[in-house]
């Protein structure tokens, strides 16, 4: 293993090891809310509201909506840890710590993005774990759940990546979270069926990149999806390669971060 | 002996058109300890943004020990140590992480990473503190926190933008006598500072950066011989209402206790102790009204400030 190499995987692993410091140190901010928010859901839409809705794909419903809701706890958290991290290293500038030493744009990205894919799969861990106590999960394909999880949460956290790249203030990182996550989300088919809606809003939600990634999962879990599950797939490697273009572009031309 | 620094036409031009950097060359040679100075706004910081890769020049080459900016980054970072003027760390972090983190960045082993970190942090005063929350330290030991982290990789070449900034008397001279032992272990140091007595004491090279162009680049020793006239206060034993009149001496009383006197070097000091004896005026103590250097450094902007078109 050459010296550069051996000196970027250190670089790498330092810099997950802070991000997962980070996120365990301000565990009340970080793993805490979304498993309180996960059980309010299973709570209200499940017992209470989905009782009286019945079935949904030929599941109960309170089955039917657990994937999408994991999917959505490790997309806000994979998006957030990302964003709020690397925005507050421009913030207080010790982002400039990584500018000045020797390393390369990808152990920088890779490092983040891992930081993000982490605490994505605690948090999703801590929400499956407490679904066990309001529904039957099963496990349909357990290559695929994995695959779409790390596939989700490697896409929102470069997206997370992107959004403090660009913001210049703390409101910047809360803008596409709420005005764009949120919305994608509820509308990504994590508690209903496509099938539900006219054909034209149909066609409109294949559009919504969330609806790939809660069905890939959904499918995994419980063996039904309303998308092909290689499209989905697909759609995921594809966004996945495309962001991290962008990302190392936007790092090593220094947007944000060098004058 | 090989050059540390090598800087050739170096230019920037910010984004709102603001030209920082007018083309300056600039020379370190390996062990130098290096003063650069200059007005604020003169281009010292831009300069040693460019060379921490933190601002993109313009224009021009850098090297720093051979490695050239443009096409071996790498090399030039791991041989160069960045104490800049503004806090640029995580102030939620301890201090022993901080230090820590940075080398891992290196690509330092954590075992190697926190033995180096705990010599540098005692050598700095600061082992003490090393579970402290950085935020938690005193201006002084944030300085004395950035230096130990910018040390860890063990660079060639250490580059301080106004350590002392802010700092008591006290500490200066301490951190004074902690950068002259790293340049006596053969670290090559450019030191920028608004105290010019710091730069006269510590440095034998100096670059004087005035309007993004070098006004001056020349040994300490050089540059202070240029210095024709030097002014001293004279502090008098007894109270003198009436100014001396001393021939060849230019004098004034600034109270009834201090006469201030401009010496011409070609003149020598023995005349005037001559004729203030002669006129019966006992001479308690003598200093320099400012530090020379100071004096030299405002002649030179003065007259640059003049040559240069607005």
């Amino acid at each position: 293993m050459s010296l550069e190499l051996r000196a970027n995987l250190v670089a790498l692993q330092t810099i997950v090891a802070r991000e997962v410091h980070r996120f365990l140190r301000i565990w009340p901010q970080t793993l805490l809310p979304p498993a309180i928010t996960m059980v309010l859901y299973f709570v209200i839409f499940g017992n209470l509201i989905g009782g009286r809705i019945g079935e949904m794909g030929g599941f109960p419903y309170m089955d039917y909506i657990v994937p999408g809701l994991i999917m959505m706890a490790v997309i806000t958290n994979a998006y957030g840890n990302v964003v709020s991290s690397f925005f507050g290293s421009k913030f207080h500038r010790s982002v400039e710590e990584l500018m000045v030493a020797p390393l390369s744009p990808h152990t920088i990205l890779v490092g983040y993005v891992l930081g993000g894919v982490l605490r994505g799969l605690a948090v999703g861990t801590i929400v499956t774990l407490l679904s066990l106590f309001f529904a039957n999960l099963q496990v349909h394909h357990l290559g695929l759940i994995v695959l779409v999880v790390l596939l989700t949460s490697t896409i929102f956290s470069l997206g997370g990546f992107v959004n403090a790249v660009f913001a210049r203030n703390f409101d910047d990182i809360s803008i596409i979270p709420t005005f764009v996550l949120t919305p994608l989300t509820y509308l990504g088919g994590v508690f209903y069926s496509i099938d539900l809606l006219p054909p034209f809003w149909q066609a409109v939600s294949l559009g919504n990149p969330i609806l790939h990634m809660v069905n890939a999962f959904r499918y995994g879990i419980l063996g039904v999806s309303d998308i092909g599950i290689g499209t989905a797939i697909a759609f995921m490697l594809v966004a996945t390669a495309l962001l991290y273009a962008y990302c190392l572009r936007l790092l090593v031309s220094g947007r944000g971060m060098r004058q | 002996m090989s050059s540390a620094l090598s800087i050739r036409q170096l230019t920037k031009t910010y984004a709102n058109g603001f030209q920082a950097l007018k083309g300056i060359d600039l020379e370190v040679a390996e062990g130098d300890f290096f003063a650069l100075l200059g007005p604020n706004g003169a281009g010292k910081s831009t300069t040693i943004g460019i060379l921490s890769t933190l601002v993109n020049k313009t224009g021009g080459s850098v090297q720093v020990f051979g490695h050239d900016l443009d096409r071996d980054p790498a090399g030039l970072k791991r041989c160069l140590g960045v104490v800049p003027q503004e806090f640029n760390f995580n102030q939620f972090e301890k201090t022993l992480d901080i230090v820590v983190t940075q080398a891992g960045y290196y690509g330092i082993p954590a075992r190697i990473a926190k033995a180096r970190a705990e010599q540098y942090l005692t050598q700095l005063g600061l082992w003490e503190k090393r579970d402290v929350p950085s935020r938690m330290l005193s201006g002084g030991m944030k300085r004395r926190l950035m230096i130990a982290r910018a040390l860890v990789h063990q660079p060639r070449l250490l580059i301080l933008d106004e350590p002392t900034a802010g700092v008591d008397i006290e500490l200066r001279r301490s951190m004074w006598s902690f950068l002259s032992e790293l340049n006596r272990q053969g670290i090559t140091i450019i030191l920028t500072t608004h105290y010019l007595e710091e730069a006269e004491q510590l440095c034998r090279h100096i670059g004087i950066i005035d309007h993004g162009r070098i006004v001056e680049h020349t040994s300490m020793r050089e540059l202070l011989k240029t210095l024709h006239v030097e002014t001293f206060l004279i502090d008098l034993k007894e109270p003198q209402l009436v100014e001396p009149q001393l021939a060849g001496y230019p004098s004034r009383l600034v109270d009834d206790h201090t006469l201030e006197v401009q010496v011409e070097k070609s003149r020598g000091m023995t005349a005037l102790f001559s004729q203030l004896e002669q006129q019966g005026i006992e001479v308690l103590s003598l200093r320099n009204k400012t530090n020379r250097l100071e004096e030299l450094f405002v002649s030179l902007v003065e007259r640059n400030l003049d040559g240069v078109a607005p």
